[in-house]
């Protein structure tokens, strides 16, 4: 059991995984495959069940209902150290009795490995910290002992390797450099990394697939370009990203497209580009697929008419417009500084307009709010 | 660069004003040097007098003498207890350390009916007045027709110590990351290992503190001892004992050695600390 389990290798499948804690929900029947080679990454909000979904894989928790894959073998209930699967944890926990060297040695040690300290150096190498084999945790950087808890474990050359908020202890910079360091490591080794992060822009920059997780379920699961630009909640539109969520009723068909009628303004959209389930739906359009145009100018796509300019805010390489509607609805637009001045100023009346193509709906019952009042800085203070 | 330049422009901080200021200063070094003093009086005096060249009673100075801390054992009776004393002290030490770190284990990481009235519990030999736990242990051990001597000290002490070792190794228990374990077994350490590999090693600065603090508990123990070791003489004992006619010079020289052996202990313990985090 413990040799079939340890050795086992392919993609990992949960599937149909509950895990309750009393009346508490973590993870409400989710069933995912990640397949063997894939960056992949588990994004959502503090508490939407993405950390117990980790710690099951890893086999530090148990799910209720359910079971845990990876190639053919079960893994649901193997102990920890009878799985092929490590993880690099949020605070690190490297061991502080023990020197870098040891602490990458630790798993190598225990599974009987013969030849320890090439393969240490080896992994120390590629992680660029080789002087620092005789520190002791303590005194390394924040970003040292990052790249220390990483070399641990993908020096076991794991199946799985799973990262838990691997950065988010790290200031904003090192993370955009680990990020890349990461996804370059990740090709380098060719192992299968599972990362959890609340952070969107890291899971962006890193996965090749993304599972958007909220409230125990997974929203929307698929590259970053596909969850980005064509979402299919409200949740993943405005966790992901911002959007402008328009109210509109379904108003006809014409040939591939919908026509949709927005507060009495029609406006066209591919078919299926819409996840609405009835007549009733919200017209989605990401703040800088729109433009700006002043009443007389003709413009092509769809247009929608009355708008008036109630905030500019320069931010150097695009102009950010808050656009009040006729229905009271304001609009977020971003425009690109091409020409160098902000050419609108507030009170002006203007149109808006966007290539059809651009534009997703989402079902009219949703709660456009979704996603919206997660607020990243309480995540962090975690 | 030491001379001043006198400037009578400057003006001058009155003498009670630079007083006052000094005195705000080093008002924490006063009482510092206060307070210390207060303390160590004691251990100096005593240190002093294992000098005495006393002869039958150690309360006058008589003259300076190294025979006393060259011949330790001289007066009757004193190594015999001393002796005692550390042999009660050793094995109620690793009984309690053993035992309370296995408590300490036991309260601080698992959930279990009753752990939180254990975790009270523990605290009541803390609380109960010694002189109150060495009778009742006096009468149990009557009770159960054991007499009192080696072993029913040992007992008895061990009985006090858990509970200081249990509060002790639980405070270094809770202060252990959780996580570390789990790491451990995430890199294919079984349960074993990981205790022997990760618990342990971490934990073990707790369990050594609290062994030191059990040895000394049971070491000077007196009340209970006095209950429960029946004819048998411990050090604590044997310094009541020859209050009444004079403490020989003797007792003062166990007393110093001892009291320069856990200085000696406490400095050593910071050395190899200061080292490590190094």
């Amino acid at each position: 059991m413990t040799n079939e389990s340890i050795s086992a290798r392919g993609d990992l499948r949960l599937t149909r995984i509950t895990k309750s804690y009393g009346d508490f929900t973590a993870v409400d029947d989710l069933t995912l495959t990640i397949p063997k080679g894939s960056f992949f990454a588990l994004l959502g909000p503090s508490g939407c069940g993405k950390t117990t979904t980790l710690r099951m894989v890893a086999g530090l928790e148990e799910p209720t209902v359910g079971s845990i894959h990876l190639g053919d073998t079960d893994i649901t209930t193997t102990r920890p150290y009878q799985r092929p699967i490590n993880t690099v944890f949020q605070n690190y926990a490297l061991f502080p009795h023990l020197t870098i060297f040891e602490n990458i040695a630790f798993g190598l040690r225990r599974r009987g490995i013969k030849d320890v300290k090439e393969q240490v150096d080896k992994v120390l190498s590629l992680v660029e910290l080789p002087h620092l084999a005789e520190r002791k945790p303590t005194q390394l950087s924040g970003g040292q002992q990052q790249r220390i808890a990483l070399a641990r474990a993908i020096v076991n050359r794991p199946a799985l390797l799973l990262l838990d908020e691997p950065l988010g202890a790290l200031d904003l910079k090192l993370r955009r450099q680990m990020q890349i360091e990461l996804k370059w490591i990740q090709r380098e080794v060719g192992l299968t990394f599972v990362h959890v992060t609340h952070d969107q822009e890291e899971a962006m920059t890193m996965a090749d697939t993304i599972a958007v997780m909220n409230e125990g379920k997974i929203e929307q699961m698929g590259s970053p370009a596909d969850l980005y630009d064509n979402p299919e909640t409200a949740f993943v539109a405005n966790f992901l990203g911002q959007s402008n969520l328009i109210k509109g009723k379904i108003d006809g068909n014409d040939g591939d497209n919908l026509v949709v009628d927005l507060y009495g303004q029609k406006i066209s959209m591919p078919k299926k580009r819409s996840h609405a389930i009835d007549n009733s739906l919200y017209a989605g359009i990401r703040p800088e697929k729109f433009r700006i145009s002043r009443l007389a100018t003709p413009v092509k796509g769809n247009v929608l008419t009355g708008g008036r300019i109630e905030d500019v805010s320069y931010i150097g390489v695009s102009t950010q417009y808050v656009v009040a509607m006729p229905w009271g609805q304001e609009l977020m637009v971003f425009e690109q500084n091409d020409d160098g001045v902000a050419p609108f100023d507030k009170g002006d009346e203007v149109n808006i307009s966007w290539e059809p193509t651009f534009t997703f709906g989402l079902r009219g019952d949703e709660d456009i709010e979704a996603g919206t009042e997660v607020n990243p800085e309480e995540i962090e203070a975690e | 660069m030491n001379q001043k330049i006198k400037d009578a422009s400057i003006p001058t901080i009155p003498l009670n004003a630079r007083f006052s200021r000094w005195f705000g200063r080093n008002l924490l070094r006063i009482y510092m040097v206060i307070g210390f003093t207060y303390l160590f009086i004691p251990v100096a005096y005593t240190f002093a007098f294992s000098f005495n060249d006393s002869g039958k009673s150690n309360l006058i100075w008589k003259g300076f003498t190294l025979s006393n801390w060259q011949n330790p054992c001289g007066a009757p009776e004193v190594c015999n207890a001393l002796g005692n004393s550390i042999k009660i002290g050793l094995l109620a030490t690793i009984f309690s350390t053993i035992l309370g770190t296995m408590i300490a284990f036991a309260i601080g990481r698992y959930k279990f009916k009753g752990r939180s009235s254990s975790n009270l519990l523990i605290f009541l030999p803390m609380a109960t007045p010694e002189i109150v736990l060495g009778a009742s242990l006096l009468s149990l051990f009557l009770v159960f027709s054991i007499n009192p001597g080696f072993w029913p000290t040992v007992i008895a002490h061990v009985v006090f110590c858990i509970s200081f070792v249990v509060v002790t190794v639980k405070a270094r228990i809770a202060s252990l990351d959780p996580r570390l374990e789990q790491a451990a077994m995430d890199l294919y350490a079984n349960e074993l290992e990981t205790f022997r590999r990760v618990t342990l090693p971490l934990v073990a600065p707790g369990i050594a503190g609290a062994a030191l603090l059990a040895f000394s508990l049971s070491f000077d123990d007196f009340i209970i001892t006095n209950f429960n070791s029946g004819t048998l003489i411990t050090f604590p004992k044997f310094v009541y004992v020859s209050a009444a006619r004079g403490i020989p010079a003797q007792a003062n020289v166990i007393a110093s050695a001892m009291f320069f052996l856990a200085l000696a202990i406490v400095i050593a313990a910071q050395l190899v600390k200061r080292k490590k985090t190094r």
